[in-house]
């Protein structure tokens, strides 16, 4: 079923639903030179949920991300958290960038990297207590990783960093997390226990929101999904929006490419 | 012998390990930024300030200059960044564009002004004057008590000794943002810290240290400061706490080691005048970096293992 | 005065430093590009830097051997050799080690610096208040330039700027794509080493006329201002090469005019004149044009969301798009749409539509990249396949 154009570049949902999703999106375009890499998109993300962001190569899903986060600058739009202007809401927002993003070789153990993810909590100079440390290592622990501490980060695999990026987010103890593609690249065994620790942080009652790439696993995977190619294309219930007409829709000659052939 | 150690070497030696500490902190971090030759940048552009400076107030005195050379640091820096936004171009030829011309301007504003009378030169601002800086009044350890005496230490002293605390300072409390924003700045954007404003805080820490180090010890020193002993650091350990660490330790060492081989090393092989302090403390440094580049623990880039 | 100069009027010496000095530039905007597009400016830097141990060990041994210690040529060996030393410890430390580009630059031109620096006190002290001159590689001195030393720029300039032109095409190609070289059967590596081999020699012809300090500006500015006006590589060399000439020659000429300017930071602030021109007047690359692009398009895409807004009756909250819309007369001052507007709005929308048809249809892949939110469909399909594309819309969709 495809989403119907009227609420496409629309407005139409109510305002008490705004104030409680945890990330809403109205009329944002963000363009690197002249060409938008997201336009004129409206989103609403369900409270509780794990929605996986999905679209082509290109289509705006970082972008989209990045501008929801406040990492780059949209040409026009707005965006609110709860309801309110997400810089007052940033203690809430965990965010899981792409492994690229880092400089892998920088001088740091796993665990101080983990421990970042407790800066707002302790701000410049409050030192890092017993407390702390544990929170930290509990942290690698739910992503498997306790026993990498003392690692140097560049001796991580792919996975592993990835990992370790998991549970700084955890650290944040945040109700909303975003992760830009956090399954890319990695190995089996890591995907599987990313997707645990995303699952049960929505047991939790958190919020997660995932840029996602396989199309084969959003089904078994996800319980909502967000289709975009710059332009929002479908939102709803992995059920009633991941259809073979909406991402049709979304990746128009590339489908063939992408899909595994595991659409419902 | 205790003498004229305190009377010659001691004050000379301290603003050496002064002006090497304050520039080899701010150094670590601008090394990890791959920002390593904005040091660079900024000794250029200390000529135009303190030329500037003289043609504005007309007199050469420190302040005068110092505020000139500072002036002349924000400029560049903030050129850089727009030649560097406004042009799309690479860091590296945007500092290029403007530290050269900046420079070349300095030059020329010299060449026209009547300075031919007064100690103000391009060696001067090169190579500073680390051996001139004695304390007359210290006849002895015992002077280091005696107020009286104190009052005639070189004033490069006391405000090398300030700027060093000062960045001190800056590095201890600013850590944790510093370290978040260098490694990751998405994230530390994400964690609500200004990340264009710590950059820039960082680049003026370093400002502030080039300025206050190039009247005492030269330009050469300040650059060799703010990249070798951090490099060499960071060939040592995989740890940014242990790399500012050893960063200082390398940064004291070739300030020490320089200046002795500066001036006894001459002497011993048999020459009766010593070699300019400064460009040996630069040598030393280097030297250093060449050992860690040889023998560090940690000297090679990190292998990530194949994905998996 | 000025003009005499320009037309090379003011005696032989002056007439070689301006030919040299424009040879020179050619040459150096030309290679200074290939380090340039290569984002290795810098390496320059470490170059000229690393010239001053050489300069003051030429030196010395000359005099060891009871030679002149100041021949120019002698000189111009030494800074080659050191130079090319300095080089290779740039090269090592980034290879061998975990070290940046850029740390091992700094870190080379400092310590070469330094040991220079070292080398020149050595050498004052030698020759026991004899100045030796050498502090002019510094800063480069043209005034009182012996003929001979004058011929060595001319004929140095001359002889660079032939292996420029001799090497550019290899280089322009390795410059714009290593792969492609490496794939094609070219040594890559080798013609690396001549393009660093050909900033060296700019370097050494240059050292006596710019100086080693400001030797790096005609590496680097020539190109960065000639970027602004071609995205093709051949064109940023030429272009570079001629900035280059035109901040050699021009520079040299009017420092030849008066006794207080020196020819090296004039040469400099020349080039950087034409750079400042180009960042700001440039078509394309350049600051006003970029500026005014950008607005023209925040403009289209506050002015198409809000007629798509308007379509579908939405409310609009940015002041922008409403201040936009209404002076172009799509909606009146109390928010309402105009005639003019609701006919914006509609055709808005059916580009729209038309486009999710267009984009959901294999067969108009080729199309569907090209969407951008802002043209509409015609611009890029025939009549025919416009109708076609209304046929999956439904009749009441076009109106």
């Amino acid at each position: 079923m495809p989403l119907e154009l009227a609420a496409k570049h629309g407005r139409t949902t109510a305002p008490a639903d705004l104030g409680r999703s945890p990330l809403a999106i109205r009329g944002l375009t963000v363009s690197y030179g002249e060409k938008p890499a997201v336009f004129s998109v409206d989103a609403t993300f369900a409270p509780g949920a794990m929605t996986a962001i999905v679209g082509p190569n290109g289509a705006g899903k970082s972008t989209l991300l990045k501008a929801a986060l406040g990492v780059v600058r949209p040409l026009s739009g707005r965006v609110t958290c709860w309801g309110r202007p997400l810089a007052r809401q940033r203690g809430r927002i965990a965010y899981v960038p792409q492994r690229a993003s880092v400089d892998w070789d920088f001088p740091t153990r796993v665990l101080d990297v983990v421990l970042m993810g407790l800066y707002r909590e302790l701000g410049l100079l409050r030192r890092v207590g017993p407390e702390q440390r544990a929170r930290a290592v509990a942290c690698l622990a739910r992503v498997g990783m306790e026993g990498f501490a003392e690692r140097q980060i560049g001796q991580l695999s792919g996975g592993q960093q990835q990992r370790v990026f998991l549970a700084r987010a955890l650290a944040q103890e945040a109700d909303l997390y975003l992760l830009d593609e956090p399954l890319a690249g990695v190995d089996a065994a890591t995907e599987k226990a990313i997707i645990a620790v995303l699952q049960a942080l929505r047991a939790e009652g958190r919020t997660v929101v995932a840029v996602h790439h396989d199309l084969a696993t959003v089904p078994d995977y996800f319980d909502r999904v967000f289709l975009i190619n710059t332009t929002p294309v479908a939102e709803g219930p992995v059920a009633e929006a991941f259809t073979q007409a909406n991402l049709q829709a979304a990746y128009g000659g590339r489908l063939a490419t992408a899909q595994m052939g595991a659409v419902v | 012998m205790g003498m004229q150690f305190v009377s010659l070497s001691l004050p000379p030696l301290l603003i050496g390990i002064f002006a090497a500490v304050a520039c080899a902190l701010p150094g670590n971090f601008l090394l990890l930024r791959r920002q390593a030759l904005i040091g660079d940048a900024i000794s250029h552009v200390v000529l135009p300030g303190i030329v500037g400076a003289f043609l504005v107030t007309g007199v050469i005195a420190t302040w005068p200059m110092m505020l000139g050379a500072g002036a002349a640091a924000l400029i560049a820096v903030v050129l850089i960044e727009a030649v560097r936004r406004l042009g799309r171009i690479e860091p590296g030829a945007a500092m290029g564009v403007v530290f050269t011309a900046m420079f070349a301007g300095g030059v020329l504003l010299l060449e026209q002004s009547d300075t031919s009378d007064v100690h103000l030169d391009v060696q001067h601002a090169l190579y500073g004057n680390l051996e001139s800086l004695i304390w007359l009044d210290g006849l002895g350890w015992h002077s280091l008590l005696d107020w009286q005496a104190l009052t005639g230490l070189p004033p490069e002293l006391p405000r090398m000794a300030a700027t060093c605390l000062g960045v001190g300072l800056f590095t201890a409390v600013f850590w944790r943002p510093l370290k978040i924003s260098t490694f990751d700045e998405g994230f530390a954007r994400t964690q609500g810290l200004p990340t264009g404003l710590i950059g820039l805080a960082l680049v003026i820490v370093a400002a502030v240290a080039a300025v206050a180090a190039f009247d005492a010890v030269g330009s050469i020193i300040v650059i060799a400061m703010f990249i070798c002993p951090p490099a060499a650091a960071r060939l040592m350990t995989d740890r940014l706490e242990r790399q500012v660490g050893w960063s200082v330790g390398f940064a004291v060492l070739s300030a020490v080691l320089g200046y002795v081989l500066a001036g006894y090393g001459p002497l011993w092989l048999g020459f009766d005048h010593a070699v300019s302090a400064a460009g040996m403390i630069a040598t030393v440094s280097g030297i250093i970096l060449a050992v860690a580049a040889f023998f560090g623990p940690c000297r090679a880039r990190a292998g990530a293992p194949a994905e998996g | 005065m000025l003009w005499d100069a320009l037309t090379l009027q003011l005696g032989y010496n002056a007439t070689l430093v301006t030919v040299g000095a424009a040879l020179l530039g050619i040459a150096a905007g030309a290679t200074g590009t290939f380090l340039f597009l290569g984002k290795r400016a810098l390496v320059s830097d470490a170059i000229s830097h690393a010239t001053l141990p050489g300069v003051g060990l030429a030196f010395m041994v000359m005099v060891a051997v009871g030679g002149d210690g100041r021949a120019l040529p002698g000189l111009l060996a030494g800074s080659a050799l050191s130079a090319g030393a300095g080089l290779l410890c740039v090269s090592a430390l980034t290879r061998r080690t975990r070290l940046s580009e850029d740390a091992a630059i700094g870190a080379v031109l400092s310590v070469f610096f330094g040991f220079g620096v070292v080398l020149l006190t050595v050498i004052q002290s030698m020759s026991a208040g004899r100045q030796a001159g050498l502090e002019t590689f510094l800063l480069g001195a043209t005034a009182g330039m012996l003929w001979n030393d004058a011929v060595v720029i001319a004929a140095g300039g001359a002889l660079v700027l032939a292996l420029t032109v001799l090497l550019r095409r290899p280089m322009t190609l390795v410059a714009f794509d290593p792969g492609y070289a490496a794939a094609g059967g070219m040594d890559v590596r080798r013609i690396e080493l001549a393009m660093m081999g050909l900033a060296l020699a700019v370097t050494v012809v240059g050292l006596k006329i710019v100086g080693l300090i400001l030797i790096v500006a005609l590496l680097i500015i020539p190109p960065v201002a000639a970027r602004f006006w071609s995205e093709r590589v051949t064109r940023v060399v030429a272009l570079a090469g001629a900035i280059g000439g035109l901040s050699g020659y021009g520079g040299a000429a009017i420092s030849a005019t008066a006794p207080d300017l020196p020819t090296g930071p004039i040469i400099v602030l020349v080039a950087f004149a034409l750079f400042l021109a180009s960042l700001l007047a440039a078509p394309g690359r350049g600051v006003l044009a970029a500026w005014l692009r950008h607005r023209r398009h925040r403009r289209r895409v506050h002015l198409r969301q809000g007629l798509l807004a308007l379509a579908q009756g939405q409310p609009i909250y940015e002041a922008l798009t409403l201040r936009l819309l209404r002076r172009a007369g799509y909606v009146r001052a109390d928010g309402v749409a105009t005639e003019a507007g609701r006919a914006q709005a509609a055709k808005a929308l059916l580009d729209e539509r038309r486009w999710q048809i267009l984009r959901g249809d294999p067969a108009h892949e080729a199309a569907a990249a090209r969407y951008d939110g802002l043209t509409p469909p015609e611009r890029w399909l025939t009549p025919d396949q416009i109708a076609e594309l209304d046929r999956h819309l439904g009749p009441e969709a076009v109106t």
